[in-house]
């Protein structure tokens, strides 16, 4: 039994201004333990895919496909069942490490607020687990009084950690945790993550636009693009020798500092990724694809596996293979 | 290691000095509002006696006009605004709620009349304020949470109507439908006062009598408050909806209502709260018009015959107790905001 296993999910924004299929057929496994990096540009519906999982999308998301969390299908539960799964089963560090605090009460409530909700503790016993999470993610515990706009961005973001692991979950999904901090914060922030997945063995889905954070992270690493994974891999080799030249593109954006490879071949895609309610035809990648051919234009791609468990979406990879 | 800490964290050395500092900026923080407050109340205090000593008329002839006075009152108050205006001026800032000039219309102490119509009018617009807060917020609450909904459409286009009526003219409405009667309703309710007459305040019957008699004004004033309360309120909440701490909160298994109630409300109150605290500065002015159309022998009442007088002597008293009224009212909710939003609090 994985983690997590997601199969065939897609989902779409019913709008006024027409539909957005912004996650179009994803299948991804977690095993209980692991860590999966999920890169992407944004808009690519990484964080339409991160909050279906709790089933958090708005009423005007359609959602199809299945979602097994420990093996129970979580599409096909109630509202009730939902809500007990939900941060005692799977917690989500959200992009919005500014605003996913409540202003107006104190961290220490907030981080205690999902143990008094799905465990039956004594109020003591809440405070005093509050007081040991702060500590695992490097902030003192009195901290617990102040409220977040009294904490630096990334005190915040460890806050928010804390608060992922208040009841202990199997999974975490942290949607662009470090986007918003600066570099050297970022560095602390990602640190006190990978610690603590080490510590407590927790299954992690790491979503980034930096796919160098990930190869850092995780062990496997999927490439989103426009609603599908393109490709999928362990994070190192997908990082220093990319199949898809979306992940290859990717890997470039962001140069490591005295390679001097990176100095030659700089690789900036041309161009914005597609608007999920008006797609490309078939492959999507292929307006901005520089090995782009023909056939790209009109014939749709999947996945195909390419051996040491990697899997790429594209005509030209799979082609050189056969 | 035993768990000692009761509550969240120990206080370190750092801690508690931190904590002095705080408690001095928040000291520092409070004396600079009163400051500010106890500043604009000698600004009024001050405009107030210029400016009824710079209205046209003449005082005395108001005082007399009609009406044979006693000529021992009259040479009294006219060797009273004879003397020179900074002579007045002293006296009127030793104690600007010395009890100086009668009123020219009732011939009576300023002040021992305005005291006689504090309570009614403490009593009608209080309840309007409080009935109207509570049932307001509930309402902007409720319609916030799901924009568009029914309840939303329905109790949204009742409180725009209510919002943008003429309340002297809702007065009237309610008076002829309820008091007097009409449409085959029979009038339920007295057409104005506070009290039958023949009846004490002080027994029971008289006590259900002036209930009786607060009834429409009251429902007046409360349905021309909720009204602002309930859109203020509705606004704050809608513009909560879309917050990252509220997809938060869902995330942590609360239920919706929860979320409401512990999240989003705390956050949507503060604006409303302010509005509501202002508002209680009004609470001593009364409400001149409904209490002009229902006769409620409140200060709006008293106000407005001061105003036809006019009642130069009244008039000054009831704008400084105004003024008062507001000043302090305001510098309330100024700390109440800062008491209920942290990121005001220094
Ligand atoms: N509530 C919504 N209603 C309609 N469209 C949405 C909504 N949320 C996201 N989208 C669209 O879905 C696509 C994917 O968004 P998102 O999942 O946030 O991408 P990412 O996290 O990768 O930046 C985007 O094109 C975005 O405009
Ligand atoms: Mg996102």
């Amino acid at each position: 039994m994985s983690l997590l296993e997601i199969q065939d999910l897609q989902v779409t924004y019913r709008g006024t201004q027409g539909d957005v299929p912004a996650v179009r057929g994803v299948d991804l496994v977690v095993e209980a333990g692991q860590t999966l990096g999920i890169a992407g540009e944004s808009g690519c519906g990484k964080s339409t895919l991160a909050t279906a999982v709790l089933r958090l999308l708005p009423r005007s998301a359609t959602v199809t496909g299945q979602i097994r969390l420990e093996d129970q299908d979580i599409l096909a539960m109630t509202w009730g069942q939902v809500r007990a799964v939900r941060w005692a089963k799977a917690a989500i560090v959200f992009q919005g490490a500014m605003h996913g605090l409540n202003p107006v009460r104190r961290v220490g409530e907030q981080i205690g607020e999902p143990i008094r909700i799905h465990e039956n503790v004594e109020s003591r016993e809440v405070s005093s687990r509050v007081n040991g999470l702060l500590e695992q993610v490097g902030l003192p515990a009195a901290r617990a009084r102040a409220y977040p706009h009294q904490l630096s961005g990334g005190q915040r973001q460890r806050v928010m950690i804390a608060m992922a692991l208040a009841c202990r979950p199997q999974l975490i999904i942290a949607d662009e945790p470090t986007t918003a901090l600066d570099v050297m914060v970022q560095a602390q922030v990602l640190k006190v993550l990978k610690d603590l997945i080490n510590e407590t063995g927790v299954g992690l889905i790491f979503i980034s636009h930096d796919l160098s954070v990930l190869a850092e992270t995780c062990d496997r690493v999927a490439v989103m693009y426009a609603g599908r994974m393109v490709e999928t891999g362990p994070s190192q080799t997908i990082f220093t020798d990319p199949l898809h030249p979306y992940s290859a593109a990717l890997a470039g954006a962001f140069p490591r500092i005295g390679d001097p490879a990176f100095r030659y071949a700089p690789a900036g895609l041309p161009g914005d990724p597609p608007f999920p309610g008006d797609l490309p035809s078939g492959c999507t990648f292929h307006p901005r694809c520089a090995r782009a051919i023909d056939v790209c234009q009109t014939s749709d791609v999947e996945l195909v596996p390419l051996g040491l468990g990697r899997m790429a979406a594209c005509l030209r990879v799979s082609e050189g293979v056969l | 290691m035993a768990i000692q800490s009761q509550g969240f964290g120990q206080s370190t050395h750092a801690e508690k000095r931190s904590w002095f500092r705080r408690n001095r900026d928040l000291s520092k923080f409070v004396l600079a509002k009163l400051g500010g407050g106890v500043l604009t109340l000698l600004f009024v205090v001050i405009f107030n006696f210029f400016l009824f000593r710079m209205m046209p008329g003449d005082p005395v002839g108001l005082y007399n006009r009609g009406r044979n006075q006693d000529p021992v009152q009259l040479a009294k108050l006219r060797a009273a605004l004879n003397r020179p205006i900074w002579d007045q001026f002293v006296t009127y800032m030793r104690n600007p709620f010395a009890e100086t000039i009668d009123s020219t219309r009732f011939s009576r102490p300023v002040w021992g009349l305005i005291g006689d119509r504090l309570w009614p009018t403490v009593l009608l617009v209080g309840t309007a304020i409080v009935l109207a807060s509570i049932i307001g917020v509930w309402i902007g609450i409720r319609a916030g949470w799901t924009p568009g909904g029914r309840f939303d459409r329905i109790s949204t286009g009742f409180t725009l109507i209510l919002y943008s009526m003429p309340e002297f003219w809702l007065g009237l409405v309610l008076l002829i439908v309820f008091a007097v009667g009409a449409f085959g309703i029979p009038g339920l309710f007295p057409t104005g006062g506070m009290i039958s007459p023949g009846l004490s305040g002080g027994s029971l019957r008289g006590v259900l009598d002036t209930g009786w008699h607060l009834a429409l004004p009251c429902l007046t004033l409360t349905l021309v408050y909720l009204a602002e309360y309930s859109l203020i309120m509705r606004a704050s909440v809608v513009d909560e909806l879309g917050q990252d701490y509220l997809t938060t909160a869902r995330a942590k298994g609360l239920l919706d209502s929860d979320v409401r109630r512990r999240h989003a409300v705390p956050n949507a109150l503060l604006p409303t709260m302010t509005l509501i605290f202002m508002n209680l500065g009004f609470v001593v002015g009364g409400a001149i018009t409904v209490e002009t159309v229902y006769s409620w022998p409140g200060l709006g009442l008293l106000s407005y015959d001061a105003i036809k007088g006019p009642d130069i002597p009244l008039l000054q008293a009831a704008f400084l107790l105004f003024s008062f009224a507001v000043i302090i009212a305001n510098v309330t909710a100024d700390l109440l905001y800062a008491y209920l939003d942290p990121r005001v609090r220094p």
